[in-house]
């Protein structure tokens, strides 16, 4: 909502302040300014200029030469516009000035005549659409005065951040209110200079209501509860007066013709939105307020646009057809323009919610319909119409036509709420009596009507009748006009809640610090993905190239290597942990798990001169994954080959892992990242990657129990075991450890050869086994025992041997 | 040999070695205190040990053992003080201006840090952490929150759906209800998580972005409470210094709902401190009463209060950030930044 400053000092006697401090009296009132712009500010180089003769051109016939006195001095200037005249004012550009827009004013021989400077039209100086002609000027001017002075433009306008609840703020008197306390105390309404003042007489009437040959009807109260509609006769559709102008421009509105203006300022002043159709235009001299009927599929708006009917919307007809879309915008068929000599003016009450439904659908927003959206006062109407038939009658001539129409099928009533001054203390922690409740109160237009034992009944005005409704309502208008920052800040003690730390963001910050540790950086990306990458679909997505939510965090954790490959950064190592979204039944939110994703590559230390550079290998990978699989599911998961096609369209399938729970399903997959699935640069290395879904209710780290240290000394034998290509470590290291004994303390493999001395088709493998007994110092007899029994079981069960 | 006795020349002779060795001012000179004292043939410890057969026979192990001693005691100085030259010498030994090894940095993206920082600030305070689905219903991110889906309130975040009433939460708010129909009250909880909004990527506009939740539900939880809590967060995230203000606002969930604004003081360059202007930090204010009583909690006897912040934002003041978007692209360079 913007906000002219001065006709807020208008309707507030004595409110002082500049736009800064206005600014934060509004923002501790809840309704904080955005930005404070003043119109005039690019104008400053503008005086006035008086035109003290005109010439026709020699060499053109559409331009004049002109006489202009801009203070002092007369210049010629060489005119365009075809509305110049001697003896009055415009606004002029001498010579050196800067218009909007860095536009400067040169001295210029126009077809062979010297031109000073430029007259200007309202167009060229942002203050308006029309470029028809140059801005005349009414009323009487010192030539050389300044422009922006002599038109109010440095009126500071404020940008006003109104939140949704309250409607009455779209409005100069809505605002004006928050303001009073800083002024005298009360809102006046600004006198209409030139205003007739006539007197008001109504009649009233449901649902129709006839004077005359002009009727209103309504066919829908729930819809439309209350129309009222002026008949104006004899106007004269023309430019604004200037007061009238420089109201509009000050909220920042642009004017239009005085009768469209008259309804925009009242709107801007109380918040009423307005229509003026013309009478003539309007078939039987009737308003029916209806729904469409089957065959009116389409209205043609007056901002040209053909809109599409539907029955739940509400319309304004004549005795034919629609001529508005109620509370939205008006039609082409009944607009008003120079032509128009009588007007019915509407000033009326829709229901939010339809007026909200029926723009939405037109996918639109108008002034109007963003005012009645959030509720304009059900009390303020007869102002409003009376407001805007004076300013019409003012600037526009003709009279009021008979009574006014008031068709009012539903009457307002205002609510009372109870407030309990105990609940007041119960909830902002400090007591408040009656007389400062009512002190806070009534200045915004509530009305304490009784008090009985601690109970307020508080009656509420119209304009606040949306958002006040409850006692809440009015404890938070009670907090609000104390002021937040009068409230204490004492810190007391509070009771510990009920709700254990999440498991679940405990596993991650553990997962976080050993990945971090272990040198991976935390990478964040957004859960949307391209087609092809999930199966929950976006129904309004952003990017129709990301119109899903993912399913695995891999792709888009490797579109980031990609970026940092692009970018020459050639050791990159990035983990992230993020939800992974799927379809469940139709209709149902889908289902989400947690996932952690690492991708490596590049070297697995910094480089140093004492050791030459290695690449990352799928034993890094593998390490990190078992790592993190054993953490996440406390030493219940394993890490296996992947046995299976399931490789995700990412994983190399000869360097493919899979991570198997205690229930044998399998909960994360990793290996080495196959040549097709990522883009990398010719001088990349192999690049690596996992991604595990993370438990649920992942279980809490396991206690660790002390066992008591070694008394007695360990023996190690090395045994080098030629073993075939086709026999898996894992199988023979399962072979040892079941036939070595209960001595046997550890089993390290330690080499692993192919060449030179081994036979074709096998390897050599070789293990370092530590024997102790917990009993006494092991015999080598003993211990020559237990690893016999392991050569023969190996070569039993494996064929395999000890290396000669 | 003069006639004092054995051990005692043993005694002296250690002391006399272990001040030449301390004098050694070159390998040189270790090498002829190392003979003199130890040398083979003539050493004059070495001489002790090759006169104990001359000794009476009940002295032969005292003196033997001592003699040992000292010898042990003197090749360790030798050996200490050699190395003590080479390094300080100018010497080919080892140059230790080289490089040392290190292992590759890592660490936690800056949002998370952020999201830490609050949360080891909270958890101080008394609260735990809870979370919710990213994808909710209607129901738990408008209608169970006070806010009718046909009110102007729920166009403020243009929100992003999924099927019917099935949407990517606006808000982390869904984490309010989903809590209190689990847990009875005290309810003393924060709530980060990734919430979205159909707005185009800007320097300050994400679809997807965190957020962290706060909710808090007891009997006599009062306006007070919520203002001195927050403020303590405030203070204890941003200084001891930083001015919080509350401004009136509004939030269908909350009511009376404010905006939190902190005023920071940053040392300068120059030593001077400097107020930053007002930043505002959260939403937030007293759980609406609806929203209570929708949890199927007694209304009249449980209060609260409620926060919602973007830990995003405020990486973005704390680091100098520009943009947004910036946290995205996940470039190791800008990481590294932020390593521990």
């Amino acid at each position: 909502m913007k906000v002219s400053t001065r006709w807020l000092k208008d309707m507030v006697p004595g409110l002082g302040g500049s736009p800064e401090e206005l600014s934060e009296h509004l923002a501790l009132r809840g309704a904080p300014v955005e930005e404070i712009t003043i119109p005039g500010e690019a104008l400053g180089d503008i005086v006035v200029a008086k035109v003290v003769a005109t010439g026709s051109h020699p060499n053109a016939d559409r331009l004049s030469l002109c006489e202009v006195d801009h203070g002092g001095d007369v210049v010629q200037v060489v005119c365009g516009a075809p509305n110049v005249k001697a003896g009055r004012y415009y606004p002029f550009a001498p010579v050196g000035s800067v218009l909007p827009g860095d536009f400067k004013i040169r001295k210029a021989k126009i077809r062979g005549e010297v031109s000073q400077g430029m007259l200007c039209s309202a167009k060229e100086l942002s203050l308006g659409t029309d470029h028809t002609g140059i801005m005349e000027l009414e009323g009487d001017f010192e030539p050389g005065a300044s422009f922006v002075e002599a038109l109010g433009l440095d009126d500071a306008t404020l940008d006003v951040e109104v939140t949704a609840n309250r409607g009455d703020l779209l409005s100069h008197a809505g605002v004006a209110r928050e303001l009073a306390s800083e002024g005298g105390g009360r809102v006046v309404l600004p006198d209409i200079p030139g205003s007739p003042e006539p007197p008001f007489e109504y009649r009233e009437g449901a649902p129709e209501v006839a004077e005359g040959p002009v009727s209103i009807r309504i066919e829908d109260p729930e819809l439309c509860p209350r129309y009222i509609g002026a008949v104006l006769r004899g106007v004269t559709v023309g430019p604004s007066p200037e007061w009238l102008q420089e109201r509009l421009r000050g909220a920042g509105a642009r004017p239009v013709n005085n009768v469209v203006d008259a309804t925009n300022y009242v709107m801007l002043e109380l918040g009423q939105p307005l229509h003026a159709f013309d009478l003539d235009r309007l078939a039987g001299s009737s308003i029916v307020v209806r729904r469409p009927h089957r065959t009116e599929d389409t209205f043609t708006t007056l901002d040209d646009e053909e809109r599409r009917l539907s029955r739940d919307m509400l319309m304004i007809c004549d005795a034919q057809d629609p001529v508005a879309i109620a509370g939205v915008m008006g039609g082409e068929n009944s607009e008003v323009d120079g032509e128009t000599r009588d007007v019915l003016l509407e000033c009326a009450l829709f229901d939010p919610k339809s007026v909200r439904a029926t723009r939405k659908t037109l996918g639109m927003s108008t002034d109007a319909s963003y005012r009645f959206e959030r509720g304009v006062d059900p009390e303020g109407l007869r102002v409003a119409v009376e407001r805007c038939v004076s300013v019409i009658l003012a600037t526009a001539g003709g009279s009021l036509d008979g009574p006014v129409l008031d068709c009012r099928p539903r009457t307002f009533e205002a609510e009372r709420v109870a407030l309990r001054l105990s609940r007041i203390e119960r909830l902002l922690g400090i007591p408040f009596e009656t007389p400062y409740v009512r002190a806070l109160l009534e200045p915004l237009g509530f009305r304490v009507e009784e008090e009985r034992e601690g109970v307020l009944q508080v009656r509420v005005p119209g304009f606040r009748s949306y958002d006040v409704t409850r006692e809440i309502d009015l404890i938070e208008e009670v907090a609000r006009t104390h002021g937040y920052d009068a409230f204490p800040a004492q810190l007391r003690p509070a009771r510990p809640g009920t709700v254990p730390d999440d498991p679940l963001f405990q596993l991650e910050d553990e997962l976080r610090a050993a990945l971090a540790g272990q040198g991976l950086f935390e990478a964040q990306t957004p859960a949307f993905a391209p087609p092809g990458e999930g199966d929950v679909e976006v129904a309004n997505p952003l990017a129709t190239t990301e119109p899903v939510m993912r399913r695995a965090l891999l792709p888009s954790l490797l579109r980031r290597l990609e970026y940092n490959l692009a970018r020459g950064n050639r050791d990159v190592r990035l983990f992230e942990i993020g939800t992974s979204f799927r379809r469940t039944g139709s209709g149902c939110p889908p289902e989400e798990a947690t996932h952690l994703a690492v991708v490596l590559t590049g070297r697995r230390d910094p480089p140093h001169w004492s050791v030459d550079d290695r690449p990352l290998t799928i034993w890094d990978l593998k390490g990190l994954l078992e790592d993190v699989a054993s953490r996440a599911y406390r030493g219940r998961a394993r890490v296996t080959p992947a046995d299976d096609e399931g490789t995700g369209g990412v994983l190399d399938p000869s360097h493919a892992l899979m991570v198997v729970d205690d229930e044998r399903s399998t909960v994360g997959r990793g290996g080495r990242v196959a040549d097709d699935a990522v883009d990398t640069p010719l001088w990349a290395g192999d690049v690596f990657a996992f991604e595990l879904e993370l438990p649920e209710r992942p279980e809490p780290q396991t206690v660790t129990t002390y066992e008591e240290l070694p008394q007695y000394p360990a023996v190690e034998r090395d045994l080098a075991l030629i073993t075939p290509d086709d026999v898996v470590v894992a199988r023979v290291t399962r072979t040892i450890r079941q036939s070595a004994g209960s001595d046997l303390e550890a089993l390290e493999l330690f080499d692993v050869y192919t060449g030179e001395e081994i036979p074709e088709g096998k390897r050599s493998v070789a293990f370092r086994l530590r024997f102790r007994s917990v009993k006494g110092t092991l015999e080598d007899k003993a211990v020559d025992r237990n690893v016999d029994r392991v050569l023969e079981r190996l070569e039993e069960e494996l064929g395999v041997r000890a290396r000669a | 040999m003069t006639d004092e006795s054995p051990l005692r020349a043993l005694a002296r002779l250690e002391n006399e070695a272990l001040e030449a060795i301390d004098e050694a001012k070159s390998a040189e000179d270790l090498e002829s205190v190392r003979v003199e004292f130890l040398g083979r043939g003539d050493g004059r410890i070495s001489s002790i040990l090759r006169g104990l057969g001359s000794l009476p026979a009940e002295e032969r192990p005292v003196v033997g053992q001592k003699a040992n001693r000292v010898k042990g005691t003197v090749s360790e100085a030798l050996a200490a003080r050699s190395v003590r030259l080479a390094r300080s010498g100018d010497g080919p030994a080892v140059d230790l201006t080289l490089p040392g090894r290190t292992r590759w940095k890592g660490g936690l993206h800056p949002v998370t840090q952020t999201v830490d920082e609050i949360w080891h600030i909270f958890r101080d305070l008394g609260f735990t952490r809870a979370r919710g689905p990213e994808a909710d219903t209607e129901w738990y991110n408008f209608e169970a929150l006070n806010t009718p889906l046909d009110h102007p309130a729920a166009d403020e975040q243009d929100t992003l759906y999924l099927v019917d009433s099935v949407l990517l939460r606006s808000h982390t708010s869904p984490v309010q209800m989903r809590t209190m129909e689990k847990h009875e009250p005290p309810i003393r909880i924060i709530a980060p998580g990734w919430v979205y909004r159909r707005d185009t990527y800007d320097a300050t506009h994400t679809p997807a972005f965190m957020q962290i939740e706060g909710l808090v539900i007891d009997e006599d939880v009062t306006f007070v409470d919520f203002k001195a809590t927050l403020a303590e967060f405030a203070r204890r995230y941003w200084g001891p210094d930083t001015r919080v203000r509350f401004r009136p606002s509004f939030f269908p969930f909350t009511e009376p709902s404010a905006e939190v604004d902190v005023k920071r003081v940053v040392d300068r360059a120059d030593g001077s401190r400097e107020e930053t202007d007002w930043l505002e930090i959260m939403g937030a204010g007293m759980v609406d009463p609806n929203v209570i009583q929708n949890a199927g909690y007694d209304a009249e006897k449980y209060t609260g209060w409620a926060f919602g912040m973007g830990p995003g934002r405020i990486a973005m003041l704390k680091h100098g950030v520009t943009d947004l978007r910036t946290f995205f692209e996940n470039d190791v360079r800008f990481l590294s930044q932020f390593a521990s």
